[in-house]
């Protein structure tokens, strides 16, 4: 049996792509049937060994050294040989911590004039949310390359899961899947800014106030701004609703996006509506706490505040290609043109949803 | 040039009447109030030759008519009531700029009218945008009595502008000043030594350094800037932060309770904290100053600097008692770094130890 994969490809593929084909890898497939096959666990295995080997030939060297003056030292050079490797992390890390409490303490720090503190953000707030997106709700992101590198964006997606626990794991999503770490601005609606504790840390997580000024004022300092049209028809419609896309309201997003040139990227977030699935609302008691909806969710309000527990969904994010807007600047006073340019966000974003379901047939799977 | 300056018994007033006379293109100032200079203000004053008169509103009339006055600067709007009340205050600010408006459209020798004002004309609410610019408008009508006044103030000077286009009416929204000599409520409040601020709100708060507010203040008067334009450091820092810089322990109180201490500091003395005050420090606010730095072709300094000087200079950082002092938090910073480190180093020399 030949083995022509070795010689066909002098430059070996990265170990981590997968076969050109798409298909999963199959350990034992004949080598015959296809003959450009590539031999991923060569390349890795092969550094492994070489750095083993240096690291022994070290340890045999410390070793001789060691038999040469009469002494067993084995355990000594081991120690010695770990420091080499890994600098000292720990200290580092406490000394990081430390520094980062002073500064708290002494308001060495900087925030913008929107009120967003990005080291508490990447220090406090988003290795917190990360910890529900990566092990609770095991988000998955497809198409984060259709986010800018640089530059503006507006960042559209559905909203849903009667809390918005949809717009904190998507800003951890964009953070984590750009490569310059992207924070999203997220622009949220005004009862978040009348309400004390929340207002707070939605100002120095960096959202801000949904309105026209504020988001072109974002956009045309170049930031990625999310934004959910559906707003409070979308977190608060019933369960038997879930992934049916609310009315757009007014298409205030797309003006904002055309008058300042921005890119509208779409987003279809799956999962969220299983978290908490609204059953119905007591409409006169949401009157009373002056909110939009009061839920009713198989757990809450039966549950006390057990019922705030959110249910493990698994979660898809999906961003879709950009919709440029740079031609339509000069039409941002013409209707037909923004209702237009909502519809189109909004068919982009329900045809996603569908595939994402399909993908998707368990929600808890 | 002849220049009347307005509210001359106030620090604001009496330094830019000062700072006109120095000035190379202004021949004469006169300052006026309704009350009497004092103490280091008034000598001030008369060192440098400025022409006091004190009267009644009224009286303002006959000055800008009778004394060669070719540009005036409205200083005379006041932020907080004095022994009079709200009442006076109103009748200070209302009435008498209408007496200085009528005064200055009766006489065709003044060509140029200069208007202290305040960003407390934008309200401070929830349903603000985040950065003020000078077109917003305000979205609720501001419940302070000193807002309000702005507003009504800002109205009559626009219809001034209207009726006397020929004259350069400029009108500085300035922003709470700072400095390292101030002394207003808003520096008293930082020298509390627990400061209580408000529950589960944490706002953005703007500064202007009093030395650059004057500076843009006698170049309006000296140059032509026609237009309104906000006065503010760059840049915002949260109260929190204001706090902690300033070495202070922040005492959270939930709203109600806020305007009782309001009034308690009025009572005990400490200042008086008006309603638009008390929404500043819920809602905060921020204003843009990108047309004030291309009008003047002047930077104020940034909110952090005038802050940093208003504490350098009041010496908030080592006199009296500071809860949280940053050199004593620097020391304890390192000293537990030292104390982990020779820790760590034990445990692995003893570990080292063992395995030999």
């Amino acid at each position: 049996m030949t083995r022509p994969s070795s010689q066909a490809r002098p430059s070996r593929r990265a170990p981590r792509s997968a076969p050109a084909d798409g298909r999963p890898r199959e350990p034992r497939r004949p080598r015959t049937a296809k003959p450009v096959g590539p031999e991923p666990a060569a390349e890795p295995a092969a550094a492994e060994r070489a750095a083993e080997s240096a690291a022994a030939e070290r340890v045999a060297e410390s070793a001789a050294d060691a038999a040469a003056s009469g002494v067993d030292r084995t355990h000594e050079i081991h120690a010695q040989l770990d420091s080499d490797l890994a600098p000292d992390i720990w200290d580092e890390r406490v000394a990081d911590g430390l520094a980062f409490l002073r500064r708290r303490l002494t308001g060495a720090y900087d925030i913008d004039e929107f009120g967003f503190d990005a080291e508490l953000t990447d220090n406090v707030y988003y290795p917190l949310l990360r910890l529900l997106y990566r092990h609770y709700f095991r988000v998955e992101v497809f198409g984060a390359e259709h986010l800018p590198a640089d530059g503006s964006a507006l960042v559209v997606g559905n909203h849903s899961g009667t809390v918005a626990v949809d717009a904190l794991m998507l800003s951890v999503a964009v953070h984590d899947e750009t490569p310059k770490r992207r924070h999203l601005r997220l622009l949220g609606a005004d009862l978040v800014f009348r309400t004390p504790v929340l207002s707070e840390i939605a100002r120095k997580s960096g959202a801000t106030l949904a309105s026209n000024v504020d988001a072109e004022r974002l956009l045309r300092s170049g930031e990625l701004v999310g934004v959910f049209p559906e707003g409070f028809k979308g977190i608060g419609k019933p369960y038997r609703e879930r992934y049916k896309l609310q009315r757009f309201g007014r298409g205030g997003f797309v003006s904002a996006a055309l008058r300042t040139g921005t890119p509208i990227v779409p987003v279809a977030i799956v999962g969220a509506e299983e978290i908490y699935p609204i059953l119905g609302s007591i409409q006169p008691l949401a009157k009373v706490l002056g909110l939009p909806y009061f839920p009713v969710t198989p757990l809450f309000p039966w549950f006390g505040p057990l019922g705030a527990l959110p249910l493990p969904s698994k979660w898809l994010i999906e961003f879709g290609e950009p919709i440029p807007t740079a031609d339509h600047v000069g039409d941002v006073d013409d209707p037909i043109v923004v209702f237009n340019m909502a519809d189109q966000v909004r068919e982009t974003i329900q045809q996603t949803l569908h595939s994402l379901l399909e993908r998707r047939p368990d929600p808890f799977g | 040039m002849n220049v009347l300056v307005t509210g001359v018994s106030r620090y604001v007033g009496a330094t830019l009447a000062v700072r006109l006379a120095e000035h190379a293109r202004v021949r004469r100032v006169i300052g006026f109030d309704t009350v009497e200079p004092t103490g280091d203000l008034r000598a001030r004053l008369d060192e440098r030759g400025v022409r006091i008169i004190v009267s009644h509103l009224r009286g303002i009339v006959p000055v800008v008519a009778n004394g060669d006055v070719d540009a005036v600067a409205h200083m005379g709007v006041i932020s907080t009531p004095g022994r009079g009340g709200r009442a006076a205050m109103k009748e200070q600010n209302i009435i008498g700029t209408m007496q200085l408006l009528a005064a200055c459209q009766a006489t065709p020798r003044v060509h140029k009218l200069v208007v202290r004002s305040s960003t407390a004309a934008y309200g401070a609410s929830f349903r603000d945008p985040a950065v003020f610019t000078e077109s917003t408008p305000p979205t609720l009508v501001p419940r302070g009595g000193f807002a309000k006044d702005i507003i009504e103030v800002e109205g009559y000077v626009r219809g001034f502008a209207r009726r006397r286009p020929e004259v350069v009416t400029t009108v500085l929204r300035l922003a709470p000043l700072i400095g390292p000599h101030a002394d207003t409520s808003l520096t008293r409040y930082f020298s509390l030594p627990v400061v209580p601020t408000v529950f589960g709100r944490d706002p953005r708060l703007q500064f202007i350094h009093v030395d650059d507010a004057l500076e843009i203040l006698v170049r309006s008067v000296v140059e032509n800037h026609r237009g309104t334009y906000n006065v503010a450091g760059e840049g915002v820092l949260a109260l929190s932060q204001a706090v902690r810089r300033a070495g202070r322990l922040a005492i959270p109180v939930v709203e109600p309770g806020m305007a009782a201490l309001a009034a308690f500091a009025k009572v005990s003395g400490m200042g008086e904290f008006s309603h638009d005050q008390l929404d500043l420090f819920v809602h905060g606010r921020v204003v843009d100053t990108r047309a004030l730095t291309e009008e003047f072709g002047f930077r104020p300094r940034s909110t952090e600097e005038a802050f940093a000087d208003f504490l350098y200079g009041q010496g908030l950082h080592h006199d009296g008692f500071v809860p949280l002092r940053p050199d004593a938090l620097h020391a304890l910073e390192a000293s537990v770094l030292e104390g982990i480190r020779a820790v760590r180093t034990a445990t692995r020399q003893r570990r080292v130890g063992v395995g030999s």
